[in-house]
């Protein structure tokens, strides 16, 4: 297989098709083009995604999964064929595949699934307590730290990390003492959210299942960007949202490895997620059911079908490479402007965080803004990690594939005017 | 560059952040409050020296962007020898105007340099920067 360097990325004419399809980029920012690049926040959505979540909600909006009419037997068909188009999307079997309402509640589901294990009659498999090691790096989002943190403190587990060096990538010859035989959990980002930098995987998940421990990947950040597949990357559980996606916003996804999802009690409970029900106590539905309570996310779930479809016809080795080569554009161009620390070394998505001077990111953004470039400023929810780089905050510019060269190089330009205009560099 | 940034960056603005009154070490100090913008991470903690129920000294430290650090020196010289009241009472017209949305200003008889900051009200992402170290006042003020 070609890796993504090889391949060649998109071309103009093929991103001038792509912006097309979403109207929201013709919109103006205080009477400047909008340049989006925040698309690791939330990504815009295509036509298709929004035609086909209204479609649904116009033609055969019903609940599914009960009712005998006609409308919930097609909304349950073309449900679950959303759950088996995203599942092939990422190397997974639809039944592997379980619905959530971002990445957040993933994690937390794996989490709390874990914590009830000791108190669900019939699932004290994965039980883990006082002894247990929970392994976490120093890099996480915070959705992929509190989780943890809370875990340990319900269950008397411990809580560990893997530290970075001064460059914020892991260190890596601290592995096999941070992961041992007592390591139950070993979470972590496929992709920083904060740096765009790709996590060694495999020698992580070689690691993790050496000393028999579940390996949880938020892959936020890298189902967007890369072709991924969970199955090949031999992850037992991994979480993503359905809004960076170019999906809609309120739907993000599970996968879990089939007997692990098998083994895991519940989180949330409540209909549409039993087999019987007395006054005392309920039988539990096999996953992925087991694990979606409540009345589904019907027309998100056929959005974000949408959105893989749309992504599937671009591909998303030709995705990677219009990544590759726009991360790269964006760390080289900033790296080249007088005062300026691009964050993060190595590999990247279309992601580049960086640090201005000292000038705080609030500022930089407010001066981007005023061109009509959208950034992130902040933590990016990874307080840990910024304070490991001796930063409060950061700057973070992020692209999809609607997004040009020609807005990166307009970002280069404007960065490069921050820069003057406070003083960081004549 | 826009008008209105120019507005909200006005080299006074500028000039405070760079080189603020009242920064300092507030350790041992007290009364103090120590504020956190969530969004951010920015914080201040502001300590006053009182002299009965006046405000001799302000002192703070923290981390922040041009717009809270511009505002908390600027609130340093603002409030310095005004007793606790007349503080407080400066705090609450600062924050009405900030959540005016650029229809009130700042009163120049009353916040000399500190009308700097009225361009801050027409950015509704940028008040609470401004508000940080007032709202460490009032809190710092409140354990009198």
């Amino acid at each position: 297989m070609p890796t993504a360097q090889e391949i060649a990325p998109l071309d103009e004419a093929e991103v001038a098709a792509i912006r097309d399809d979403f109207p929201i980029l013709r919109e103006s920012v205080r009477g400047r083009p909008l340049v989006y690049l925040d698309s690791a926040a939330t990504a815009q959505k295509p036509l298709a995604v929004i035609d086909a979540e209204r479609d649904y909600l116009l033609h055969r909006n019903a609940a599914v999964h009960r009712g005998a009419h006609t409308l919930a037997a097609e909304a349950t068909y073309e449900f679950e064929e959303a759950r088996a188009t995203v599942a092939a999307f990422v190397g997974a079997d639809a039944d592997e595949l379980v619905w959530t309402s971002n990445a957040t509640e993933g994690i937390n589901l794996v989490a709390y699934g874990l914590s009830n294990a000791a108190t669900t009659p019939g699932f004290d498999g994965l039980r883990i307590g006082p002894g247990d090691e929970i392994v976490v790096t120093e890099s996480e989002h915070h959705a992929n730290l509190i989780p943890w943190q809370q875990l340990a403190q319900r269950t008397g587990a411990r809580l560990r990390y893997i530290p970075v060096d001064d460059d914020g990538a892991l260190r890596m010859e601290l592995l096999d003492e941070r992961v041992t035989e007592r390591t139950r959990v070993l979470a972590f980002a496929h992709v920083s959210n904060v740096l765009g930098t790709i996590a060694p995987v495999a020698e992580l998940v070689a690691r993790a299942h050496e000393v028999g421990a579940i390996v949880v990947l938020d892959a936020c950040q890298s189902v967007p960007h890369l072709p991924v597949d969970f199955r090949e990357l031999d992850v037992d559980f991994a979480v993503f949202s359905g809004h960076k996606l170019l999906g809609p916003l309120g739907i993000g996804a599970l996968y879990g490895r089939r007997e692990l999802l098998e083994a895991l009690p519940p989180f949330l409970t409540g209909g549409s997620m039993i087999t019987t029900v007395t006054m005392e106590s309920a039988e539990f539905l096999p996953p992925p059911m087991r694990f979606e309570a409540g009345t589904q996310r019907i027309s998100q779930a056929i959005g974000l079908a949408a959105a893989v479809h749309y992504l599937d016809g671009i591909g998303m080795d030709r995705v990677a490479a219009h990544g590759h080569a726009l991360g790269n554009r964006l760390a080289d161009g900033l790296a080249t402007i007088d005062g300026v620390r691009v964050l993060g070394v190595g590999e990247r998505v279309g992601l580049a965080g960086f640090d201005l001077g000292g000038v705080h990111a609030h500022d930089v953004g407010q001066f981007l803004d005023d061109r009509g470039i959208a950034v992130r400023v902040g933590h990016h929810c990874a307080q840990p990690l910024h304070r490991r780089l001796g930063l409060t905050a950061s700057t973070r510019a992020s692209a999809s594939v609607y997004t040009t060269e020609a807005e990166v190089d307009f970002f280069l330009e404007a960065a490069a005017d921050a820069a003057r205009f406070f003083g960081v560099s004549s | 560059m826009s008008s209105e940034l120019e507005t909200l960056y006005q080299q006074l603005i500028l000039d405070h952040s760079r080189h603020p009154d009242g920064f300092g070490d507030t350790t041992g100090w007290a009364p103090q409050s120590h504020q956190i913008n969530p969004t951010c991470g920015d914080d201040i903690t502001l300590a006053l020296r009182l002299d009965g129920d006046r405000i001799a000294e302000v002192r703070w430290q923290g981390s922040g962007c041009a717009i809270s650090q511009a505002s908390a020196s600027l609130l340093a010289g603002l409030v310095e020898g005004k007793t606790v009241p007349e503080a407080l009472a400066l705090a609450s017209a600062f924050r009405e105007v900030m959540h005016s949305r650029g229809r009130l200003e700042l009163d120049e008889e009353r916040f000399g340099d500190a009308v700097a900051l009225n361009g801050v009200s027409k950015y509704l992402g940028r008040i609470k920067c401004a508000m940080l170290g007032w709202v460490a006042l009032e809190h710092a003020a409140a354990g009198v």
